[in-house]
């Protein structure tokens, strides 16, 4: 298996207050990987650096193969990202969303269209390919977004709290296609303040005041800590935290 | 009974955002609106807080009618929207003497009831609402909603987006609350916070298909209902999805579950079907069902 991620003592000063701080793993290629913790704890600023938004202070990054802080352009067009913040354009057509995001990501222009057609299939949602994307219900602007951010195939996608807000019907059907991605070998880095979410990962990492607290598979961290739930792991773990920042 | 709700429909164009909404709340109740976005949530409280208009239905906040005696309710209600609206330009300390002011009382003459949350954020007192993170934010808007002793409170989503830790807050600030007789109607997409309200109404597309409390809710689930793991849960879902007596099947946590649609199914029947398919560390076990099993179960024979 190869490593897709590599962060190794990646850290982030904003003037006297560090905000991510020595934190160092692995993610391979197809895995899952949860990161969780506390808002404040660190969680976007490391996102942020992994996807080449922003300069680490000190460490170094790998992603897709690309040095986080002198490659950050290649970095970047090798990874999707979608968050439930900012996703999709609502006056703009479904196709319209795709062409866009397609035509940024540098796809070549004769295959958007017919891929845009098996993308909307294989999601039974080719009906709505001339929809406006307001119109639509938001488990699906969701499903469709994720789509969209994985349309360029990239390395590895980035989810930031994905499915916030959504029935649990839909963020199960989310899901699937989050594992159904992973199986074709895409990798999957996802933030969740839905705890039972972390449960679906392969490996989850939990932040505390910038430092990654624990990083293991959801079964070994609660039989480390004997707790019932990753819930429970989470409320041990941050309990000591001494950030307040949220 | 504190907040009464006969039949409120609110349509916007086409969209119907309530249709036949209806559900009383007591005195002293936490009581849950449980549903995703979009279900209706935010209408339903914005009538009750008077904001806007009802297209047919009647709603009385502490016997008063949201239509007749909005001045009224708009005295004895607290109201905390989704949305951050607190003056993003004013200091914490100057939006809670605004909303204290509004309501013609000081600070001081209700301080026990925010003590315990506005002690937090005091701190930072000087600090412009705007720069405020996410969880303080939170507590600045539950602080001036309930300085002026509202005897029912509306809590529209308090803790989406905000992290586990903060939510575990929050709900603790809630409960002493109730101690003091308020009557607060709260909204939430988290299923686990259910078990946290008195009673609790399911709500999608506009329409309540169940208020009853937590426990009475997971009780009248009525189906065995099943956990199953194996080492490949994307290939366990998938075959369990095939077998013929399986009503339903989903993700949930670290296992599926599975609702059966044929008693004469044993575990073992079950354990030796997913073996023949090939999985490995097969275990199969029943389990009771929570309220994210009922609202998934409910909203799916509702489909």
């Amino acid at each position: 298996m190869t490593d897709v991620i590599v962060a190794d003592q990646l850290t982030k000063r904003f003037g006297a207050f560090t905000a991510v701080d020595h934190i160092s793993f692995n993610v391979q290629q197809g895995e899952i990987f949860g990161f969780l913790g506390a808002n404040g704890a660190g969680k976007t600023t490391a996102m942020r650096m992994l996807c080449g938004l922003s300069k680490p202070t000190s460490g170094k990054g790998l992603v897709a193969g690309f040095d986080i802080s002198h490659q950050s352009e290649n970095v970047k067009k090798n990874i999707g990202y979608m968050s439930q913040k900012f996703a999709l354009y609502e006056d703009l057509k479904v196709w319209e969303n795709i062409r866009l995001y397609a035509g940024i990501y540098g796809v070549p222009d004769k295959e958007i269209a017919p891929r845009t057609d098996e993308m909307l299939s294989s999601i039974d949602f080719l009906s709505e390919k001339n929809s406006l994307v307001k119109s639509l219900p938001l488990g699906w602007k969701q499903k469709l977004a994720f789509s969209i951010s994985i349309f360029h195939r990239p390395k590895i996608v980035f989810l930031d709290e994905p499915t916030s807000g959504v029935d649990p019907i839909v963020r199960r059907q989310f899901w699937e296609m989050i594992y159904k991605s992973a199986d074709e070998g895409i990798t999957v880095f996802v933030t969740t303040h839905y705890l039972d979410e972390a449960e679906y990962c392969h490996r989850v990492s939990i932040m505390v005041d910038g430092k990654i607290a624990a990083l293991d598979t959801p079964a070994a961290l609660k039989k480390q800590s004997g707790a019932g739930t990753i819930e429970d792991v989470f409320h041990q773990l941050t309990r000591g935290a001494t950030r307040k920042a949220d | 009974m504190s907040v009464v709700v006969e039949n409120i429909c609110k349509n916007y164009g086409a969209v119907q955002a309530l249709n036949g909404v209806s559900f009383s709340a007591g005195q002293g109740e936490i009581f849950g609106i449980i549903g995703p976005d979009g279900a209706g949530k935010t209408t339903l409280f914005r009538i009750l807080t008077t904001l806007i208009l009802a297209d047919s239905g009647k709603a009385y906040v502490d016997g008063f009618d949201v239509v007749k005696d909005y001045k009224k309710i708009r005295h004895l209600a607290g109201y905390m929207p989704g949305r951050f609206s607190l003056y993003q330009d004013l200091t914490v300390a100057e939006n809670l003497k605004i909303f204290a002011s509004v309501f013609n009382t000081t600070i001081e003459e209700n301080y026990y009831l925010i003590k315990d949350i506005y002690s937090q954020i005091e701190p930072f007192k000087n600090r412009r609402a705007g720069a405020l993170s996410g969880g303080m934010k939170q507590k600045l808007a539950l602080s001036c909603a309930l300085i002026h002793k509202p005897s029912v409170l509306f809590l529209d989503e308090p803790t989406t987006g905000v992290d586990p830790v903060s939510r575990k807050e929050f709900w603790d600030m809630l409960m002493k609350l109730k101690q003091e007789g308020i009557t607060i109607l709260v909204s939430t997409p988290y299923m686990n916070e259910a078990a946290l309200c008195d009673r609790i109404a399911l709500i999608q597309s506009g329409e309540i298909f169940k208020t009853d409390t937590p426990a009475n809710i997971v009780k009248d689930f009525g189906k065995t209902l099943w956990a199953a793991r194996s080492r490949n849960m994307s290939k366990l879902l998938t075959d369990l999805r095939n077998h013929p007596a399986i009503g339903q099947c989903y993700a949930f946590g670290d296992s599926n579950h599975v609702i059966m649609d044929d008693d004469t199914m044993t575990a073992d029947m079950l354990k030796q079907y997913l073996s023949e398919q090939g999985h490995e560390m097969v275990d199969v076990f029943p389990i009771e069902a929570g309220i994210e099993d009922c609202f998934i179960y409910l909203t799916s024979i509702k489909r």
